[in-house]
């Protein structure tokens, strides 16, 4: 399912695409494009490939077959990276080396930075604003270590939005995040999204966020099985989508007991190709 | 001979240009190091250039040249086998750290080259070296601190997050083989001062004693540059006026100074620290029961001594286990 304005050129968009870990399939033949503007929540079980999904989005991920396009242009060709914003799932906020608040949200000002020269003032100011939207510019001399889970994340997405983007990538930002700190994401993203930002989200639920939603596609096993309207965090763990969500019980499920990532015994396409790649 | 005419002596003052400029270049490149948590590359990368010194010696050769080209090359290649493989980046130091040191050991034994020679760039000897030795350790030492002050962004940046540095369009693994080879320039440069064997002190010892103190990743630079100078030259200095009395090696002398440093700055780092979690303000937020506290024959105040601590729009008085919040007449417990 598309948007209806098939005139434009999606922000980004997958065809055909299919992603192999180490031989084996985790994507398979995705056909996904985001429309300028839309809010899209990727959702799905833990291993379902939705974090992956995101990550052979921005390149991340070499993709076996298919391609991506961010704005029409084939992703490798694509060298306009100051138009993209990342938000990395966290833990990676703090390194081997203090650095502070400010350092870690100027990183992501290198889009827009050439080699060799200082922080101009459209830098600073822009830097400034992240860390204004965010709630945390009275922070900014801290290190980065310092904070608590949820104020790290939101460091990672001040950094994104120094460098002025406008496709947003976020995976997972609500993950193992208290929910004051889950609100001034949704007063963060509700922001960028009143801009005209075009963000696409992993999460695992939704929470505060759920208000923002356009559209969501649920994965499971590598396929989109639903890409519409939003949906409640509870439907996407409906027993249709063959959810093997750990939270509900089944006392009487026949079906076979599935681990994450591993292929379907009984999808023929798996055993004599996998093996190849 | 008195203290001012052994430093107007000229291998003197070329030792000292030496130790100054390792002990900037080492720490500068060493901060990305310890930032990416290869604090040991250095060693792995001076265990290289163990052999590359040795074929120097062999064929007659600049070791130091020999030395650099070696060295690179093996930088090069623990980057290709942490990048390439699913090797984990010690194991890949690993490696190349036994292959090094035994292949120079084994190419300066072909020659019936005396362990000697080997020793001076395995232990360093600064009061040796010669004034084409400092030209070459001036250039490689500004150009070391040259690239890694002016693209400390974009070094900065890959050694934090390398995903998000590669959707930002940098190109990682150019960066991360520029930190590998700058890392072995830097270790050719401190080899005739630390020698190959102590190098990597000099790289990650200042930096671990900055950190202590530094909440920012440009003090943390910064500061390690300036410890890396005091030791440096500090060692020389101490190692000059020591050898009146005995015989003391530059070398382990800077090393030791360092380590000194360290040991000075670890409990400040822990007690600042321990202060500035004990003086964080309390969240806000209500207090859910009015407890109010026994008997309290002290009065709290500004100058009563115990600490105080902001919470909401009152102070909290911190001791024994207490939060006192003055209440009217007596005090609450928060």
């Amino acid at each position: 399912m598309t948007t209806d304005d098939t005139t434009r050129t999606p922000a980004v968009a997958i065809s055909n695409g299919s992603v192999a870990l180490g031989g084996r399939p985790v994507l398979r033949r995705i056909d996904l494009g985001v429309a300028p503007g839309e809010f899209v929540a990727l959702m799905g079980a833990n291993g379902s490939g939705k974090s992956t999904l995101v990550r052979a989005l921005v390149g991340l991920r070499p993709l076996a077959a298919g391609e991506v396009r961010m704005f029409g242009t084939p992703l490798d060709d694509f060298d306009d990276w100051c138009r993209i914003g990342y938000v990395p799932q966290r833990a990676t906020a703090a390194a081997g080396v203090p650095a502070s608040v400010w350092e870690v949200v100027a990183a992501g000002r290198l889009t827009r930075r050439r080699l060799l020269r200082p922080l101009s003032r459209a830098d600073r100011a822009a830097i400034h604003d992240a860390l204004e939207i965010v709630g945390l510019a009275d922070r900014r001399r801290e290190a980065v270590s310092n904070l608590s889970g949820g104020q790290q994340q939101r460091v990672l997405i001040a950094r994104a939005l120094a460098g002025e983007p406008e496709l947003f990538f976020l995976d997972e930002p609500t993950a193992g995040v208290d929910l004051p700190n889950q609100q001034v994401l949704a007063e963060t993203l509700a922001q960028l999204k009143s801009r005209g930002a075009t963000i696409v989200l992993v999460a695992h639920e939704l929470g505060p966020l759920a208000p923002l939603v356009d559209r969501a596609v649920v994965l499971r096993d590598g396929r989109i099985v639903y890409d519409g309207a939003a949906l409640a965090d509870h439907e996407v763990h409906q027993p249709w989508f063959a959810e093997p969500h750990t939270h509900h019980h089944h006392p009487h499920d026949s079906a076979p007991k599935q681990t994450d990532h591993v292929p379907h015994v009984g999808s023929p396409v798996d055993r004599p190709r996998g093996e190849g790649r | 001979m008195s203290p001012a005419e052994l430093f107007a002596l000229p291998f003197m003052q070329r030792a000292l240009i030496a130790a100054l400029l390792t002990g900037l270049a080492a720490p500068a490149i060493g901060t990305f190091l310890v930032q990416r948590r290869l604090a040991l590359m250095g060693d792995g990368i001076g265990h290289v250039a163990v052999t590359g010194v040795a074929i120097g010696l062999v064929t007659n050769t600049s070791p130091t040249w020999a030395a650099v080209v070696v060295a690179i090359l093996g930088a090069v290649l623990i980057e290709v086998i942490r990048e390439r493989g699913q090797t984990n980046g010690d194991v890949a130091l690993a490696l190349l750290f036994y292959g090094g040191l035994a292949g120079g050991i084994l190419v300066s034994g072909i020659d019936g080259q005396s362990a000697s020679s080997l020793n001076r760039y395995l232990f360093g000897s600064l009061t040796t070296i010669s004034a084409d030795d400092v030209i070459v350790t001036m250039v490689l030492a500004i150009a070391v601190v040259g690239l890694s002050v002016g693209l400390a962004p974009q070094l900065f940046a890959v050694a934090q997050d390398q995903e998000f540095a590669r959707v930002a369009g940098l190109q990682v693994r150019f960066y991360n083989v520029l930190v590998a080879m700058l890392a072995a320039v830097s270790v050719t440069v401190a080899m005739r001062t630390v020698g190959l064997l102590l190098v990597s002190a000099l790289m990650v010892v200042p930096v671990a004693t900055a950190q202590q103190l530094t909440r920012s990743f440009r003090t943390t630079i910064g500061a390690a540059m300036v410890l890396g100078v005091f030791a440096s030259v500090g060692g020389l200095v101490v190692a000059t006026f020591a050898s009146y009395q005995a015989t003391v090696a530059p070398g382990p002398t800077i090393v030791l100074l360092a380590l000194a440093c360290y040991v000075v700055a670890w409990p400040i780092g822990i007690w600042s620290r321990r202060r500035a979690r004990l003086r964080e303000p309390f969240p806000d937020g209500t207090v859910p029961l009015h407890e109010a506290c026994d008997e309290h024959p002290h009065a709290h105040g500004p100058d009563c001594g115990h600490l105080a601590v902001p919470h909401d729009d009152h102070v909290d008085y911190v001791h024994d286990g207490h939060r006192h919040a003055e209440h009217g007449a007596h005090y609450d417990e928060h």
